[in-house]
């Protein structure tokens, strides 16, 4: 399968990001390049095989139902959360607005 | 007395235990070589020589009052920009994260700290851990202190992702650093610039407050000068954190006790699928002497079949990008990092020109591509079929480890390039990291000594693979290694 220059606008504008005209010429070569090299993944016999879900072998564990637990992770930590946000306003973070 | 920065961690730690030196005085020592070196090999994005020193002189009150100075005690280290710090920027070299302060410190970080480590400061590395050669940050290309004979004042790459790590540990900036491995990024740089690393099996250490690229492969772990110093930094970096879902909860084995260099009983499997078309001589002259240095030290030697080998590189670059386009959703400009809002924009317009401004080209190159194979109608064919193959892999390690206890092949293709050879050219500098990928994918302990320099007086490293917990196997086969290649050989000073 190869991509198009529609395609990777496509692409770009589902993961938010802006290219250029020049930045999306060079993209659709690039990623034609790599999507043509990991084709030979298809000429793998997969038949019966599960697909990976956890390299180690490993149980989901459940924390203790307990409020601040570890007050590290806690809650009651508006300020830190938001001390590095571009444009925090009165305990919240900003935006441009979205409702008109 | 030697020079306090020839010193490796073993030799800091007992030196400071023993007070032949002062922790203050070894950290004052590497503060000064950073200072020095740092324009020139541009390892550090941030120096912190006040987190040294006050780290140090927490361990020489210490040992006044008689008390241990810690598994690490007086050993100052320098810590890869991904993992966070709290109060010292963190940017995973990109330019989105520039001037990023963490409000909390990783748990890795932490418990170096609390085995009584120092910061020197953030290590330079790949935008988002994503390369090999370390062109691809924000902060600028870092320069292996290594030249080649005869190759004029080229400056040649690193390794990546962790190249300000491998840089710093062999220029003796530090005698120690963290990295993180997700294809290779602790080994392949490690080879290019004759010191040691090993990534531990997936879990051993805490993800928590490592900057995420792809969380299924990422692992952090040590690089240092030798195999003792990997094994004592290791010890303190791992252990179980219920902070990280895939943490394993097991006790962090002795390794620096049970080092030892014996290999009898042991077979080392020797993956045919590895000798590849067009092999490097010199590469291919190292593996031989890896095989005579093992068997010297008691092993036996098997061949053994990996079948799907040449399909991990490609599974990995589906699996990677669509991980990484996934954990870098996060990045919006609304919670932290940059934020770009051009005149009239609204939030869509927003986030677009903010991860526009704020992402290098190669990591917009992996989020394009792990959006498409992510997307309605590629999902299947693209990352399913790469998990299946993924599995694949898994196996074949799983059916060789009933044949031989370690895997002994090379660490990377190459010797380290010459920065701008492969910048151009995003696959061939991804086959740069064929022989380390495997590993990631089945998420293996996998480790990387130096084995001798080739004909330009470039080193060139080793590859030891493990069987999932058995860091102990592969670091003593990386000892019976490192005792009989006797690599002495350092980068002559230039900086």
């Amino acid at each position: 399968m190869s991509v198009d220059t529609a395609t990777v606008a496509k692409i770009a504008s589902l993961a938010r990001i802006k290219l250029s005209e020049e930045e999306l010429a060079a993209m659709v070569p690039e990623l034609n390049a790599i999507l043509g090299w990991v084709e030979q993944l298809g000429e793998v016999d997969v038949s019966g095989i599960e697909p990976m879900t956890a390299v180690i072998e490993n149980h989901l564990r459940l924390r203790a139902d307990e409020i601040d637990a570890d007050p590290l992770t806690g809650g009651g930590k508006r300020d830190a959360v938001l001390a590095n946000a571009p444009a925090a306003e009165h305990g919240f973070f900003g935006v441009p607005k979205v409702i008109e | 007395m030697t020079e306090l920065t020839e010193l490796g961690v073993a030799q800091i730690r007992d030196g400071v235990a023993s007070g032949d030196f002062t922790a203050v005085e070894v950290a004052e020592a590497f503060n000064a070589n950073v200072a020095a070196a740092n324009d020139a090999l541009n390892a550090f994005i941030v120096a912190t020589p006040e987190k040294a020193i006050e780290a140090a002189k927490a361990v020489d009150a210490k040992r006044a009052k008689g008390e241990a100075p810690g598994k690490m005690g007086g050993v100052p280290i320098g810590m890869k920009d991904l993992f966070a710090t709290k109060g010292v920027q963190t940017t995973a070299a990109s330019h989105i994260l520039e001037g990023f302060a963490p409000e909390y410190e990783s748990t890795v970080s932490q418990r170096l700290w609390d085995a009584g480590a120092g910061m020197l400061g953030k290590l330079n590395m790949d935008q988002f851990a994503m390369g090999s050669s370390n062109e691809t940050s924000h902060f600028g290309d870092v320069v292996n202190p290594w030249r080649a004979a005869g190759g004029g004042n080229a400056g040649l790459a690193p390794g990546g992702s962790s190249g300000g790590s491998s840089a710093a540990v062999a220029a003796r900036l530090c005698p120690a650093a963290t990295g993180t491995d997700t294809g290779g990024s602790i080994r392949q740089p490690a080879a290019f610039t004759g010191i040691t690393g090993i990534k531990p099996t997936y879990g051993r250490c805490s993800r928590w407050g490592i900057v995420a690229f792809a969380s299924s492969l990422d692992q952090a772990g040590p690089m240092a000068r030798d195999t003792r110093d990997c094994a004592i930094m290791l010890e303190a970096m791992a252990g179980f954190d219920p902070k990280d879902s895939t943490s394993l909860d097991m006790d962090v084995p002795a390794w620096e006790a049970n080092l030892s260099p014996d290999m009898k009983g042991k077979r080392v499997g020797i993956p045919r699928e590895y000798r590849m078309d067009g092999m490097d001589a010199d590469i291919v002259k190292s593996w031989e002497d890896g095989v005579t240095w093992l068997r010297d030290a008691g092993a036996e030697i098997v061949d053994i079949s990996l079948p799907h080998t040449k399909y991990a590189l490609p599974a990995y670059y589906i699996i990677a990008p669509a991980e990484a386009s996934s954990n870098l959703a996060r990045y919006d400009g609304v919670r932290y990092g940059l934020r770009e809002l051009p005149d009239g924009a609204n939030l869509q317009d927003m986030y677009a020109a903010t991860r526009s401004a704020g992402f290098g080209a190669e990591v917009k190159r992996r989020i394009l591509i792990g959006t498409y194979v992510l997307s309605a109608g590629f999902y299947d064919a693209y990352y399913t079929q790469a998990q299946k193959v993924r599995t694949l892999i898994s196996h074949d390690f799983r059916n060789a480890f009933a044949e031989c206890d370690v895997i002994l092949a090379p660490t990377a293709p190459s010797a380290a390039f010459a920065l701008g050879d492969k910048s151009d050219d995003p696959l061939a500098m991804y086959l740069n990291d064929v022989f380390a990928v495997p590993a990631s994918m089945a998420g293996l302990p996998a480790m990387s000594v130096p084995a001798g320099l080739n004909r330009d007086g470039l080193p060139l490293g080793l590859q030891i693979i493990g069987n999932a917990f058995d860091e102990q196997g592969v670091l003593n086969a990386g000892l019976a290694i490192e005792q009989r290649a006797g690599f002495t050989a350092k980068p002559e000073k230039w900086w």
